[in-house]
């Protein structure tokens, strides 16, 4: 096979059964099937149809804030010593976070669609707060599942949901997080499954969410490869991004995933390490399965059972991810890495300090990773990281990493 | 033929719905729960339901989330599963058991050696919750090498054009979800229900069982002229919940109630 055949290949998934090679496909109660049907046939309706995209790109240009900025990071090139920095600024979305880019597609299908009732999961409470706000906006009554533990971590979040005028339903099950609170937003939507759509909040769950969320969130790289050539009239060599279920990853890769010459990093919540069993990377220290409606990589012991993941940040605390990553990881097109809690740490105050811009928890892992990337590059190189949310609603958790009382 | 089928031919002579039991394996321990499970059928049980944890339980309400819980942190494994259905055929050759779960673990075991390993132990048939007809290939393949039904599921939402992909490599029986919601929540519409099962019954010939949300032996009486059988867990699971170690006589109590009104 020649080598522009494989690249090809990169970009034609899924298939018409939403298979990313093994991964992916509908691995959901029978309940739900007829339903996931209709989502995927008004999907393919809406994607080709240039009302739809002409409404998702004015709402998103005068309501999100895009395009967001490509910024040259020229304190952290000239302090990491090597490759230049660029990040792509999606914390400067309307809601702090790159979220909101599939949230404004999803709302926008499920009014076609008909459905009058929104729910969805949160772990960091971003995909929660960018639901409730696009349901704010259409006037669509929504319901945010989040685990316990969530809640008392994103405190701030929570608040901004209800003053949103979503309901939060705390979810006790299990460690009390994301996966957890993604259990309970399914047993609501099978009971549900009428007149409610499920706005989930990552490239996973069955076909066609991964897909559909991914093409909402590609917006990021297609504006990136359009704002690198107008600066620098080149591709970017290394491109970096957070990994939790993988939404901000996928839009940022996607669109460059035939670009044989750029290189792409995922990074993963180590927590305290791969070799404990504190962290999350699924990639890095699962194995194959299948959990919410898809079969990726998951956290798993040897007899099935769903392990528990550990991250410092919420919005990574999942013990699975999007069935894409687990494909790309497969044929080696993306280099999944992981980083600790502690340097994600290090990092989110290195960057508030040389750059003025507290990053979220979750682009402080990609930013850990740019940390040892950068200097080992020479200096004609570039690196773009999406930058995917902002770290506001951190400042608690890091308070109390820090020792400092509030 | 089959136990299932076996048990079916003789319950329609006698003109009677089928009672199936639904009880997690390993709640709240295995060896409680072998001794629930053995006199099962002697309570009045014709097929036996036996649930595989799983740790993350999508389809299932409160009660048997909470079921499978505790066996899992009681150590229940797949093989220990299996080892329970072993002990139960050294007493009981007849009783159907149809192990329900989630494919995650049968995944991991691995879909051959699963049905390897449930076939010798004594399984008759497999509900694994959240693996469609357009999923289940590779475990379908085995099975139905190894004599063991593959039951799927059908629901209020179904319409004709799925059922027929549905019916499509179905054996075993059907089992009618009958409500939209996950086990043990809401209460069915007997006459919505009634209805379209008897519609179902125009397009096969395989017995149909129905379940979740039935829980008095009025529930299962309101069903037993449509369905070929009537399918009882979280009520069932409740006692457990409820009194642990003392469960088994009250658990009896209600299988013989539910199948006297059948």
């Amino acid at each position: 096979m020649s080598i522009e055949n494989i690249q090809n290949s990169f970009m034609n998934g899924p298939d018409e059964a939403g298979h990313f090679g093994l991964y992916g496909g509908r691995y959901v109660a029978e309940t739900l099937m007829p339903l996931i049907m209709d989502v995927e046939k008004a999907y393919k309706q809406a994607r080709d149809d240039d009302d739809f995209w002409a409404e998702f790109h004015e709402l998103a240009r005068d309501y999100i804030g895009r395009p967001s900025p490509l910024y040259l990071a020229k304190a952290t090139t000239a302090h990491l010593g090597g490759a230049e920095i660029w990040f792509k600024r999606d914390e400067l979305n309307h809601t702090g976070a790159h979220k909101i880019n599939h949230c404004l597609g999803q709302i926008l299908l499920a009014r076609r669609m008909g459905k009058t009732r929104i729910i969805a999961e949160t772990g960091a409470g971003q995909h929660g707060v960018a639901t409730a706000t696009v349901c704010a906006l259409f006037k669509l009554p929504c319901t945010i599942f989040m685990g316990a533990t969530d809640i008392e971590r994103q405190a701030p979040n929570v608040f901004r949901m209800k003053l949103l005028g979503a309901e939060v339903r705390p979810v006790t099950s299990g460690a009390g997080t994301l996966k957890d609170a993604m259990n309970e937003a399914m047993r609501d939507w099978v009971a549900n499954v009428r007149d409610t759509y499920y706005l989930i909040g990552t490239v996973a769950g069955p076909h066609p969410f991964p897909m559909m969320v991914r093409d909402f969130q590609s917006v990021i790289g297609k504006e990136t490869k359009e704002q690198m050539a107008e600066r620098s009239g080149a591709l970017p060599d290394h491109l970096v991004a957070c990994i939790g279920g993988g939404s901000n990853a996928m839009g940022l890769f996607h669109p460059f995933l035939n670009d044989a010459d750029v290189r792409m990093h995922g990074v993963e919540a180590g927590g305290h390490g791969v070799d404990t069993d504190q962290h999350a990377a699924s990639l890095n220290g699962g194995a194959p399965g299948v959990l919410h409606g898809m079969r990726s990589y998951f956290l798993q012991d040897a007899d099935g059972q769903i392990q528990e993941a550990h991250s410092i940040s919420a919005g990574l605390d999942y013990p699975g991810i999007g069935p894409e990553h687990a494909w790309l990881f497969d044929q080696k097109r993306v280099n999944y890495v992981s980083v600790t809690d502690d340097e994600a740490m290090e990092a989110f105050q290195l960057l508030a300090k040389l750059e003025g811009i507290l990053p979220a928890l979750e682009p402080a892992h990609a930013f850990a990773y740019v940390m040892k990337l950068a200097p080992t590059l020479p200096k004609t190189e570039r690196i773009v990281m999406n930058l995917c949310g902002r770290g506001d609603k951190d400042i608690f958790t890091i308070a109390e990493k820090l020792g400092v009382h509030m | 033929m089959s136990r299932l089928q076996t048990t079916f031919q003789s319950l329609q002579r006698k003109n009677r719905s089928a009672l199936i039991t639904y009880i997690a394996a390993g709640d709240p321990d295995q060896a409680v729960s072998q001794d629930i499970l053995n006199g099962l059928a002697d309570a009045g049980a014709d097929i036996i339901e036996l649930g595989m944890p799983f740790t993350d339980p999508m389809a299932d309400g409160p009660t048997i989330q909470a079921a499978t819980q505790r066996a899992l942190a009681g150590g229940m494994t797949m093989t220990n599963t299996l080892e329970m259905v072993r002990n139960f055929r050294v007493q009981n050759n007849e009783t159907p058991i149809v192990l329900m779960g989630y494919f995650n673990p049968v995944y991991r075991y691995g879909c051959e050696d699963f049905i390897r390993d449930a076939r010798d132990a004594g399984v008759d048939g497999l509900i694994i919750v959240d693996l469609p007809p357009e999923e289940d290939a590779e475990l379908a393949v085995h099975a139905k090498a190894a004599d063991i039904d593959m039951i799927r599921l059908v629901t209020p939402v179904t319409e004709d054009d799925r059922l027929a992909t549905v019916i499509e490599n179905a054996s075993g029986f059907l089992y009618y979800v009958s409500i939209t919601g996950v086990t043990g929540t809401a209460s069915a519409d007997t006459q919505a229900v009634s209805a379209h099962i008897r519609h179902i019954k125009t397009k096969t010939d395989l017995p149909i069982a129905v379940g979740f949300g039935i829980k008095t032996p009025e529930d299962a009486a309101a069903f037993k002229d449509a369905a070929d059988a009537i399918v009882v867990g979280s009520a069932l699971v409740s006692e457990i919940e409820d009194h642990a170690h003392g469960a088994k006589p009250r658990i009896y109590e209600k299988v013989g109630a539910l199948r006297g009104a059948l």
